[in-house]
């Protein structure tokens, strides 16, 4: 399955022009085993990261998105398992790689950053005495080197290298996430992982480490996978933006095409269901009941119990990803090259774009 | 107000796009939390292999505890028979030195032991309730006090000080058996009762009660106990494996009734009379394997409770999901 | 002017901090005087450490004040003594929790706690009558079919549904303020506006007014019709809604409302993104507790503490630097 080149999309630094994706992600599926049979917690999920890209990938709790993030990081433990697809990092896949060959990916070319830094980080060991763990662990013997290197990392996200002495929990809660991403660049590695790093912040704390983050990617040109549940956060740092529901792409593209010209209803409702503090006070609907239980599988489109724009085909036929100008939407109303009716459909409910 | 759109309603998840009139009879106050305790409990050891097992040897137990005579004929305490009698037809597992039939002894022996496996479980753990989820919930000098007189009997050794006791009374009948094996051994639960009370105490829902304005007692045997209905029930099968060992300990050591019958008597009377050195090998055998049996269904009946308290010991029939590359 | 509902007057508490020995004391929340009138959503927005669940725990007689007063419907609240009192103010002021999964026993039915409250707060009620209250409750928040969602556990229900669950039963004992403490915050984004539109349901159609305390200013905009900003311990910005959003008066009110992630409006990153966090409170000295984050501040801000001035009327900032007459300027 081919990934989506927008027309409009700006090439992201450490162009294209090089020799492939850093990533490249192909009908990936993990399943749980469960009392009642395997779940499918991520279903054929495929795309390809360039270096220096930032993609944003956006859902709600159930979604798959997480467990989506720990099968590419090959950090899965029973009873999830991937059960098909691959995972393709500088060319070489990593499903099914053992252990021994993965540590020498790990953390060296591809890091990861988890949603708490307070589960993540041991709170028993300083933080310089972490880096030096994670340093160790990869070869890095000599002392000068490593307390170099981590006085740098440190200043690279705004702290004051006097803390690598500081334990976890005499931090703030946004030094703490840095602390995490200055761990994750200790060996500058091509790809980070991002796991909801910011929701346990305050909203000032959130956009500078997002700034943050921002600005150390341009400088080192590492590619990022931002994982979240609040759009409005990626919309302004990320180049393409996949929406998930129910372990599947619903929606994927260029992050300013999906967030102008949302197409699936989906991410229409979850567009609508941010209020806004400028402009009209509108009265807004969310989207009605809740997210499908994935081990009951059924026919037809899982968001079709809670779709607005439902028709009678949507209970009855899976409906499968199909392009529409620079985005890719598993909705049947774009089926069959149906681009201009369902377009226009969209336009109608009230979040037209440039149309 | 929101408006729906093409007649999805917003209220709640449920299909309907009102409510629907409501039937009139009140559904009562809900089923009590005890009988649905009670059907988690049933379930938990059903799954469990090893908590069936166990479930299943304790049952026979009490079936013999309940119903002795249906199954040995003979009186237990009567000298009516030949001493020393190997195993036979007429005495399944012999005669001892006295001349009693062994058999009968073990049947009519296990009443007593029960006896005092369950009420001295069910008190010890009562006491262990009362004091450990009271302290943690009252908190302050309360917490303070009750969590000292815990810790001071905690460190005292038990059975040492069981024979201490025991002695002191002058050897036991039963009930004295009971009471020491309770007093010297609620603290243990009471502290582990009292650290899941204490990360309970945060709940959201514990200061949801308080201010709906529930009163502090209602709060702890209303709201904190039963969601700890799990926890309660294994310790009270810990209770009641420790009581047997310790009350068959001391009346092997001589301290409990001697004319009582039940298994440590037996193994008493085995012992003064020399039984593994004369050749009369059952009769210390016997009773021995029986406490080993009914400990160890009280400790496997703990495997189910173990999972309901922490899930991820439990051990899934898993369908099988084929792992690519 | 009328008395308003519910309204506090230097309200203070700090906690003692350290070991026996270190005789340090963490200010959390200091010097509140703040009203909330009738059949409105007052909205308390801060960042954590403000001492927004503070003032929510002092106001639900959770915590008592170190010092200063709650006033409830003219009367003060220490003159509160018999448990009857207290038990009658507890259904006029009733608390809905943050954490939809820890706020409902697992043990019990969703009824359970909603017919206690009608038990211990309407005693003349039949069985029958409560079982009837309590459906009304339910469906009034949106919960339907009622009869069948009281027979569930909490284990079968949605965190939303289990929040809406928490305003039923602060609905059944008739209240006049429900303290809502960040009800929406660990919900799905979907689900919040439904959470949101249900207190608005709740201030036009029940008359009841709601303090709704949060983190997010989006949110706070849409519900509500006042909103007051706390820093760390202090209000710094009060008034309606649209007049605090349009002309901030207070600096950390223009920071925070920069910082809010907004899709539909254009991003201005610049250079100097504030990287401060709020203070943790301990021992402070007297001054603007926002001077060393504060690009306005002048001399007069380290050494005085400033009140809460009414700028514009109905429109009050705690700053010395604000003016009447034009927006404050500190950051874009």
């Amino acid at each position: 399955m081919s990934s989506v080149r927008a027309d409009a999309d700006p090439q992201p630094p450490g162009a294209r022009g090089q020799a492939g994706p850093v990533l490249a992600v192909r009908d990936l599926s993990v399943a749980y085993a469960m009392d009642r049979g395997a779940v499918l917690a991520v279903d054929r999920v495929s795309f390809e990261l360039y270096p220096g890209e930032f993609l944003g990938i956006v859902g709600e709790s159930g979604c798959g998105k997480s467990t989506l993030l720990f099968a590419i990081a090959q950090l899965l433990a029973s009873p999830a398992a991937v059960i098909g697809g691959s995972v393709d990092f500088k060319g070489v896949n990593l499903v099914g790689m053992t252990d021994s060959r993965l540590t020498a990916v790990r953390w060296r070319d591809m890091s990861v950053v988890m949603q708490s830094a307070m589960n993540a980080l041991n709170p028993v060991k300083s933080i310089g005495s972490q880096f030096k763990d994670a340093m160790k662990a990869h070869g890095v013997t000599s002392a000068d080197e490593i307390a170099g290197r981590s006085a740098e990392v440190l200043r690279m996200v705004g702290i004051d290298p006097v803390h690598l002495k500081s334990f976890p929990h005499q931090l703030s809660g946004g030094m703490r996430q840095r602390s995490m991403i200055a761990m994750a660049l200790l060996f500058t590695p091509d790809l980070v992982i991002m796991d909801e790093p910011t929701s346990a912040l305050d909203v000032v704390a959130q956009r500078s480490l997002m700034v943050q983050i921002k600005n150390l990617q341009a400088e080192l040109g590492f590619a990022v996978i931002f994982v979240t549940h609040d759009m409005s956060l990626v919309s302004h740092f990320s180049q393409r933006l996949m929406v998930m529901y129910a372990g599947q792409v619903a929606e994927w593209g260029a992050t300013r095409s999906v967030f102008d010209t949302p197409r699936h209803p989906y991410s229409i409702g979850l567009m609508d269901a941010f209020p806004s503090i400028k402009g009209e006070r509108v009265p807004l609907t969310g989207i009605p009941g809740r997210p499908p239980d994935l081990s009951r599988r059924q026919q037809g489109c899982w968001f079709a119990p809670r779709c607005p724009q439902v028709m009678a085909v949507c209970t009855e036929t899976n409906p499968d990803l199909y392009p529409v100008r620079d985005a890719l939407v598993r909705c049947l109303l774009y089926a069959a090259g149906a681009d201009g009716a369902g377009a226009d459909r969209a336009g109608a409910d009230g979040k037209a774009g440039g149309d | 107000m929101s408006m729906p759109i093409s007649g999805v309603s917003t209220a709640g998840p449920a299909g309907p796009a009102g409510p629907e009139p409501a039937t009139g009879a009140p559904a009562g106050p809900a089923a009590p939390p005890a009988t649905r305790a009670l059907s988690r409990m049933a379930r938990a050891v059903r799954s469990n292999r090893k908590a069936t097992v166990g479930a299943v040897l304790l049952g026979i137990f009490i079936l013999v505890g309940l119903f002795p005579g249906l199954i040995a004929h003979d009186n237990p305490n009567a000298d009516a028979y030949a001493p020393r009698l190997g195993i036979s037809t007429a005495h399944l597992l012999g005669t001892t030195a006295y001349g009693q039939d062994m058999f009968a002894q073990v049947i009519w022996g296990t009443r007593n032991v029960l006896i005092i496996a369950f009420v001295a479980g069910l008190a010890t753990t009562g006491i262990a309730v009362l004091v450990g989820v009271a302290a943690a919930y009252l908190g302050g000098l309360w917490d303070g006090s009750l969590s000292l007189f815990t810790d001071v009997l905690l460190v005292i050794p038990i059975f040492p000080l069981l024979i201490v006791i025991a002695a002191y009374l002058h050897g036991g009948t039963t009930i004295v058996l009971i009471l020491v094996i309770t007093v010297t051994s609620w603290s243990y639960t009471a502290r582990q009762l009292r650290s899941q009370a204490l990360s309970l105490r945060n709940r959201d829902f514990l200061a949801a009660a308080r201010v709906r304005g529930e009163r502090r007692l209602y709060i702890i045997v209303v709201e904190v106990i039963p969601t700890m209905t799990s926890l309660l029930v294994a310790c009270f099968l810990t209770n009641a494996l420790y009581a047997v060992l310790f009350a068959s300990s001391l009346q092997f050591i001589g301290l409990g009734d001697p004319n009582t019958v039940s298994w440590g008597t037996m193994l008493y009377w085995a012992q003064n009379n020399a039984a593994l050195q004369t050749g009369q090998p059952m009769w210390a055998i016997a009773p021995g394997a029986c406490i080993a049996v009914l400990g160890a269904a009280f400790a496997l009946l703990n495997y189910a409770f173990d999972e309901i308290g922490n899930p991820a010991l439990r051990s899934v029939r898993r369908t099988r999901v084929k792992r690519a590359g | 002017m009328d008395e308003p509902l519910l309204r506090t007057d230097r309200l203070t508490r700090h906690f003692k901090i350290g070991s026996a020995l270190s005789r340090r004391t963490l200010h959390a929340v200091d010097d509140v005087s703040m009203a909330i009138g009738a059949r409105e959503i007052v909205a308390l927005a801060g960042e954590s450490g403000s001492g927004k669940t503070t003032i929510a725990r002092l106001l639900a007689k959770l915590y008592q004040p170190t010092s200063g007063e709650i006033y409830f419907a003219g009367r003060p609240l220490s003159s509160i003594r018999s448990r009857t009192d207290l038990l009658r103010y507890r259904g006029e002021v009733p608390v809905v929790f943050q954490d939809p999964f820890s706020a409902t026993n697992p043990v019990f039915r969703a009824s359970h706690g909603i017919l206690r409250a009608l038990t211990l707060h309407r005693p003349e009620l039949s069985r029958q009558q409560r079982y009837d209250e309590a459906q009304r409750a339910f469906e009034a928040v949106g919960l339907a079919p009622a009869a069948e969602i009281m027979q569930r556990y909490p284990h079968e229900l949605s965190g939303g549904q289990r929040q809406r669950v928490g305003f039923a039963q602060a609905l059944a004992m008739r209240p006049k303020l429900i303290l809502a403490d960040e009800p929406v915050s660990m919900l799905d984004v979907s689900i919040r506006i439904g959470l949101l539109n249900v207190m608005a349901d709740l201030r036009d159609k029940q008359g009841v007014s709601v303090l709704y305390i949060t983190h997010d200013i989006a949110s706070a905009r849409y519900v509500a019709d006042r909103l007051i900003v706390m820093y760390a311990g202090h209000i710094a910005e009060a008034g309606p809604v649209e007049e605090v959003l349009a002309r901030p008066r207070h600096p950390y009110t223009q920071l925070l409302l920069s910082a809010v992630p907004d899709p539909r409006a254009e991003l201005h990153v610049t250079e100097e993104t504030d990287k401060g966090e709020p203070p943790r409170v301990i021992d402070p000295t007297p001054g603007c507790r926002f001077r060393w984050r504060c690009p306005l501040a002048i001399d007069e801000c380290h050494s005085v503490t400033p009140p809460l001035r009414e700028l514009v009327p109905g429109h009050s900032a705690a700053c010395h630097v604000a003016r009447a007459d034009a927006a404050t300027v500190a950051f874009r």
